[in-house]
């Protein structure tokens, strides 16, 4: 499968004048007119519709918690500042970090799965249509109904990780926790069905010859997520279902009087919440492992070993979690254990680097905004994951438990992996998604404000937490010698709030302005870029015959694009009719949820009867129904 | 839930694996349950001996008389299975009789349970709230219940479908998934059984 770099470059030039005359031309499909307006995005069911309004979406909850980050950012400018209050504090950590992992880094991830995975693997849409619009919908209210609590100046306070007790209604008496259990059970639903629908999609919706080990590291990447998902958000359903019940119905599961035990909350919490980490990562080391190939003008490195290596790490991440519960006092054995099964996840993670430098290694190197990012991830993320190392021994990680190094830890893998490859994406599928190129200078731009704000802001976290500054503390006194390192932090954080707006506007203007784009500007191997940009709202006028594991590079031995061989001819597909259900049962799905908070135990009943309308009217809906409109 | 139109469309359609969809994805959806499931099941078997003050599970349990809601519920997964072969096969007249079996043995189980939750309440005093053991109980079994009235209202739905003629063999898919998920909640209701009932 390994060609020469040279080869591959050369064979690339003399792709691109095969491409251009054998690629359906874009005049000969628009017998549809796509319709406009916002009744049909609210009634869309087209992957690429859901997944701009789950990007639109989380670029509004980013904005959302990066504020929460700002507030807690200018609070610790100073020691012993007061400028918000302990209490607002609480709130703002807690939101902070509840809405980064679940309403932006997720759904980020997600919006990439919906728009691209099917353009990947040569598909017309996700298995079911009407389930993907439904789990962004409940995502959407979801995400409304958490945030709400702000207005009931009762915004959650204990943390994204509300461990027991803390989370009882004893200690926490309010709307706070309620908000937190009962929001996180609703999003829970929007991942599992997520899940299912691209586990389903990858097996089934595959190309004629589009095998498993021909897939885009992308889509491998989000078929391990979505097993991830489907068995990692159960086990934190039925967490919530527990404490939501310890509250509501003042069970024992975490009262200590009765029996009940907090540190099973802990396990419950991290058996999901490990595997969470790696939810959030390996969409973004999908990413830089379609990026770095495409502009390096070689294929990816290893690339059986790199779709291992996610793979297990797939696995292993579920026999890690209790490296969180060090301090807990699990014991030697216990500990043991997850000492050693911490250092051999970072095995796989360090073959996947080592792949990604030996494709660049010799290749021809384009450093465009989507490459620098793909690049800086490679960087950030060895940091993040050398610091993963250390805690990883139990003895160290003893020191460094619930200090600022842990949030310098976490932040340097999330932000640093999972931010970094999401926008590396962002810029190497905006031609795909909006026909347009993106800006080039205002990129860089906001490549090198959000690298240097990104480590101005967490490096120093380092050291504030060396000199033993605790996590979520809502002030420090100024004996504590950590000032300058928090003042860094801040401005940092300052920095990367510009770098967001620079974003955005970057987006704004080049969606309109940009120079037209072709159907493949970079010149890419995967299928996405053999069709149209933007593609038809069917993707593919007729599905390709895949052949290789480079669809759209030469090999060696061929002399042909073999990708755009049509495996059958060329006529509209019937796709399937918008749907108003997703949003209604969406709506249900909330409003159950809601309900339980008022403590009756027959207002959810009513909740489900109501939300049982919408599943019968869905069930008999006829997808295929004839359109009013003829087209031919 | 199944999805009446789009099964019937999808049966046609070419998959990569061949595999139906709805198929497919039910079966991940199961794994996903399973991992619910086995979640609520370890936290019962991790709390176990956990209460502080009684009633404790062998004063409560009656084991002969949950043997018998276990058997309906067993002999009712037979019952599904001749129902979709009626489907298949176009018998309207064998489809309604062993749905209408499975629908009674559905409801028989339940009515077992709520007796069950009833006697446990009034004659030992053994609530949601009383102990650990309450907690843990009633939640798994309680969720184990609500897993098998959404079965029942499903057949329920089959039957009328039936009913009204409009369950052709072509359609039997719609039947095939309803009996996944009814052998699903039939299997955990038997490791249930073993793990907490019969296990001391």
């Amino acid at each position: 499968m390994s060609t020469e770099s040279q080869t591959t470059t050369e064979s690339f030039e003399s792709f691109e004048s095969i491409q251009r005359s054998q690629v359906p031309a874009e005049s000969s499909s628009h017998h549809h007119e796509e319709p406009t307006g916002i009744w049909s995005w609210i009634t869309t069911v087209d992957h690429k519709r859901i997944g701009i309004m789950y990007f639109m979406t989380s670029m509004f909850f980013l904005g959302i918690g990066g504020l929460e980050a700002m507030l807690i950012r200018i609070q610790l400018f100073r020691p012993d500042s007061d400028f918000i209050s302990a209490e607002l504090y609480n709130q703002l950590f807690t939101m902070h970090g509840t809405t980064m992992i679940f309403l932006v880094a997720m759904p980020l991830a997600v919006a990439f799965f919906n728009y691209i995975v099917p353009l990947q693997i040569g598909a017309r849409d996700v298995a079911f249509p009407r389930l993907n619009a439904l789990s962004y919908w409940i995502y959407l209210f979801g995400g409304l109904y958490l945030n709400a609590s702000w207005f009931f100046g009762a915004a959650p306070n204990t943390s994204w990780v509300g461990y027991a007790n803390l989370t009882s209604t004893e200690y926490s008496p309010g709307l706070n926790v309620d908000f937190w259990v009962l929001g996180l059970s609703i999003l829970g639903v929007s991942s599992i069905m997520g899940g299912v629908n691209f586990i389903t999609t990858i097996i089934n919706l595959r190309a004629p010859g589009m095998k498993l080990m021909r897939m885009p590291l992308f889509t491998w990447m989000t078929f391990v997520t979505s097993f991830l998902l489907v068995t990692a958000l159960p086990v934190i359903a039925v967490a919530l279902i527990l404490l939501a019940f310890d509250r509501f119905f003042a069970t024992n599961f975490f009262v200590v009087a009765s029996g009940g035990d907090t540190t099973m909350w802990q396990h419950l919490f991290w058996i999901f919440g490990h595997p969470e980490v790696y939810i959030l990562v390996l969409p973004a080391f999908g990413v830089i492992s379609d990026v770095i190939p495409a502009f390096s003008r070689k294929p990816l490195f290893g690339y059986a070993v790199v779709v291992y290596a996610g793979v297990l790490i797939g696995f292993i991440g579920w026999g890690v979690w209790s490296h969180h519960m060090f301090t807990t006092g699990l014991g030697p054995i216990a500990d043991s254990f997850f000492v050693a099964s911490t250092m051999i996840i970072a095995i796989p993670t360090g073959v996947k680097i080592f792949n990604w430098m030996a494709t660049m290694w010799g290749g021809a190197l384009k450093m465009n905004t989507a490459m620098t990012f793909a690049v800086s991830l490679v960087g950030m993320f060895v940091l993040g994951g050398l610091s993963g190392i250390m805690h990883s021994s139990a003895p160290v990680d003893l020191q460094q438990h619930d200090s600022y190094f842990v949030v310098a830890h976490f932040h340097y893998v999330i932000v640093g992996g999972l931010l970094l490859g999401m926008f590396s994406g962002l810029y190497y599928w905006f031609p795909k998604v909006t026909g347009r190129m993106p800006n080039e200078a205002l990129g860089k731009l906001h490549f090198w404000l959000t690298f240097i704000g990104f480590n101005l802001t967490f490096f120093p976290m380092h050291f504030s937490g060396m000199y033993g500054m605790p996590r979520r503390t809502w002030t420090y006194r100024a004996e504590l010698n950590v000032e300058i390192y928090n003042q860094l932090s801040t401005v940092g954080a300052f920095i990367l709030a510009i770098s967001t707006v620079v974003l955005l506007y970057n987006l704004w203007k080049s969606a309109r302005t940009g120079e037209k784009a072709s159907h493949n500007p970079w010149g890419a191997p995967s299928l996405e870029w053999s069709i149209p940009s933007p593609p038809h709202h069917y993707n593919f006028p007729a599905l390709p015959q895949v052949r290789s594991r480079e669809p759209l590079w030469h090999e060696d031995e061929r002399k042909e694009i073999e990708a755009i061989t049509l495996a059958e001819p060329e006529v509209e597909p019937e796709m399937p009719n918008p749907s108003f259900w997703p949003i209604v049962l969406a709506a249900g799905v909330t409003l159950t949820w809601a309900l339980v908070m008022t403590g009756r135990w027959w207002a959810p009943v009513i909740g489900l009867v109501l939300t049982a309308i919408p599943v019968y009217c869905w069930a008999f809906e006829d997808p295929f129904a004839k359109k009013e409109t003829a087209h031919g | 839930m199944a999805d009446a139109a789009a099964v019937a469309h999808d049966d046609h359609h070419y998959t990569s694996t061949g595999l139906n969809n709805w198929k497919l994805g039910f079966w991940t959806f199961i794994g996903s349950e399973c991992l619910f499931f086995g979640t609520l099941i370890s936290t019962y078997m991790a709390y176990k001996g956990a209460s502080i003050v009684g009633p404790y599970p062998e004063k409560v349990f009656d084991i002969p008389l949950t043997s018998i809601s276990t058997f309906v519920l067993l002999m009712s997964s037979l019952a599904m299975v001749l129902a979709l072969d009626g489907v298949q096969k176009g018998s309207k007249k064998k489809a309604l009789i062993w749905l209408g079996t499975v629908i009674v043995m559905g409801a028989i189980f339940l009515g077992f349970q709520y007796y069950e939750f009833t006697h446990f309440i009034h004659e030992y005093h053994l609530t949601l709230q009383t102990n650990v053991f309450g907690s843990t109980f009633y939640v798994l079994t309680g969720f184990h219940g609500a897993h098998v009235t959404i079965g029942v209202i499903w057949m329920i739905t089959l039957f009328i479908r039936v009913l009204q003629g409009k369950m052709p063999p072509e359609k039997a898919l719609q039947v095939e998934i309803a009996g996944l998920y009814w052998h699903f909640v039939d299997i955990v209701w038997i490791v249930i059984f073993v793990l907490i009932y019969l296990i001391p």
